[in-house]
């Protein structure tokens, strides 16, 4: 155990994901040793992203007013909305520009064991979104491990009655890697997911 | 596939231990506790990321040691490869093959090859139906590698429906039911890929078997294995997994009430068996103590077989096996031994073995492996 305020950082620190104990009394003793500006500047990041970041009220992507950049942005088409769990998954298909519709993050995904279910995710909000903003297609992005499948599977049930476009994103091999070194679940979905070859 | 080198670090009782095998067979030697099974135990380790005796990996780290490490060479098609596994009580299994860290620990599987006979194995016969599942598993692991995944996804699922179903405490809201109707077709699903590959196996498993145990009794005994399952019985042997998942589907929906009530998946490949009979009776029961010996050594022998016939042979390794047969019995199992491409056998004394073993003895030490006698 260390002084008050430095353990009190540790404490702190460690309550954070990813970080055990030892990283956290690494970080705690490296902020100790910076300039004060410097520590200064991480804690005032910290107060402001709390004070000033809010969830969008249409796509609940984390936005600095009442809408994100995305929902602001009117050259987007709002009639093609693709569904995340989280925000960082938001900004990794952003990444791609491939994407030129909206977005809706459901907050996690369905899971009994963290007692999330489906009323602890955005679905509501997500369903209120179909009328007015039009929407044709309604694209699954959530992870492919075994609560995002759930999660798609539960969704494209709840949508398809509702006459909307229900798509999953394909999963199989990476771009640029070698056949012989893919394992064998990963080869296993891209087999079954195959397509025609256009000509 | 011949294990030509194997080297434990901070493993069970041995803080640094190496031994060079030599093809044919091999006798480790010792008195009780000298970490004779421990050796044995790790190559079964690098063949199926498990231990054939306890089900956590912090048992095999040595008291105080932060981790372990088993290394080996192994000789296969020509080729020689370096495996080394890193186990880490907490924070999992970190591989390397050829020196170089593979993604994730499962993709080691495949490379070393081993079947492990016990005293454990009896519990094959006369035990729960959870160790002849574990057999099952393993066999299966060890034919496909994929199956490993399958399973540890079978078990995620079944975790997220038994969960909601006891949160659920009796009775189902109707928000419920569709979160329940999608982890019954994840079960169906999961549960139909395992269900199917142990069919084929127990197919292909069955013949051997049954070769090995009249060769061992010595005797044309009828010996019968069949796969129970939980949904369908002994019936429904069409391994296609498509019709294996209606079938579970349809279980599910029939078990709906009951299951809610009890908070708890009554069915799927968790709840089978492998069941085991000799002239017409439960072995589980009736099979006399010699007998139920032999049927644990033929379901060993004759998964050595299958695995042999359909790839590279696995190194046999056998765990204190020869005092408990007869003088018969002793005899087919040294010619078992013999018949393999190598063979590691663990003994207290020399004199334990049947004198046609001539063998390479290594004593055993803790943290010491010395070579006695060449063959």
């Amino acid at each position: 155990m260390y002084e008050g305020p430095v353990q009190d950082l540790i404490d702190e620190l460690g309550r954070l994901p990813g970080i055990g104990p030892k990283s956290a009394q690494r970080l705690a003793f490296h902020i100790l040793k910076v300039e004060t500006v410097d520590a200064e500047r991480l804690a005032r990041a910290i107060t402001e992203v709390k004070a000033r970041v809010h969830f969008c009220r249409v796509c609940w992507n984390v936005a600095e007013g009442d809408l994100c950049r995305i929902c602001k942005d009117t050259r987007r088409d709002p009639s093609l909305v693709c569904v995340v769990e989280e925000p960082r998954d938001l900004v990794a298909i952003e990444r791609t520009q491939e994407f030129r519709g909206r977005y809706h993050v459901l907050g996690g995904a369905i899971s009994p064991i963290e007692g999330i279910g489906p009323d602890d995710l955005r679905i509501r909000e997500l369903l209120s979104r179909l009328e007015p903003d039009a929407i044709r297609e309604v694209i699954l992005a959530t992870n492919p491990n075994i609560e995002g499948e759930a999660t798609a599977m539960y969704l494209a049930r709840l949508l398809n009655p509702l006459g909307v476009r229900v798509t999953r994103i394909a999963s199989g091999l990476p771009v640029g890697g070698d056949l012989e070194y893919a394992d064998e679940v990963t080869l296993g979905r891209a087999f079954a997911g195959r397509r025609e070859m256009p000509v | 596939m011949r294990l030509e080198r194997l080297e434990v670090v901070e493993f069970r009782n041995h803080d640094g231990a190496a031994v060079e095998f030599p093809a044919g067979v091999s006798v480790l030697v010792g008195p009780n506790g000298a970490g004779k099974t421990n050796l044995l135990e790790a190559i079964g380790y690098l063949a199926t990321l498990g231990s054939h005796r306890v089900g956590q990996d912090a048992a095999l780290i040595r008291a105080g040691a932060a981790s372990a490490v088993i290394r080996a060479a192994v000789q296969r098609a020509g080729r020689r490869l370096l495996v080394d596994v890193e186990l880490r009580p907490g924070s999992g299994v970190r591989g390397r093959v050829n020196g170089a860290p593979v993604p994730r620990a499962r993709d080691l599987l495949g490379v070393v090859r081993a079947t492990v006979f016990a005293p454990e194995d009896l519990g094959l016969v006369r035990g729960d139906p959870e160790e002849r599942r574990r057999f099952l598993d393993t066999l299966a692991t060890q034919r496909l590698p994929r199956y490993h995944s399958s399973r540890q996804d079978y078990d995620r699922v079944l975790r997220q429906r038994n969960t909601l179903l006891r949160s659920a405490a009796g009775r189902l809201p109707a928000s419920a039911l569709a979160t329940l109707e999608v982890w019954d077709e994840k079960l169906a699903m999961a549960g139909a890929e395992i269900w199917s590959e142990r069919l084929r196996l127990v197919a292909a498993l069955t013949p051997r078997v049954e070769l090995a145990y009249q060769r061992l009794a010595g005797r044309d005994d009828l010996v019968e294995i069949a796969y129970v399952s939980s949904v369908a019985g002994t019936v429904g042997l069409d391994p296609d997994p498509a019709k294996l998942a209606q079938a579970l589907r349809e279980r599910l929906v029939a078990d709906r009430s009951r299951e809610v009530e009890r908070g708890i998946t009554l069915s799927g490949p968790h709840r089978d068996d492998l069941a085991l009979a000799l002239r017409d009776l439960p072995a589980r029961t009736h099979a006399s103590h010699g007998e139920a010996w032999s049927l644990a050594l033929a379901l060993r022998l004759g998964s050595h077989r299958l695995l042999a016939e359909e790839g590279e042979e696995p190194v046999l390794l056998m765990d204190d096996v020869f005092a408990e047969l007869d003088r018969q019995r002793r005899d087919r199992v040294a010619e078992a031994a013999l018949a393999a491409e190598q063979t590691i056998v663990t003994a207290a004394v020399p004199e334990e073995l049947p004198g046609e073993l001539n063998a390479a003895v290594f004593h055993v030490e803790p943290g010491s492996v010395q070579l006695s006698a060449g063959p």
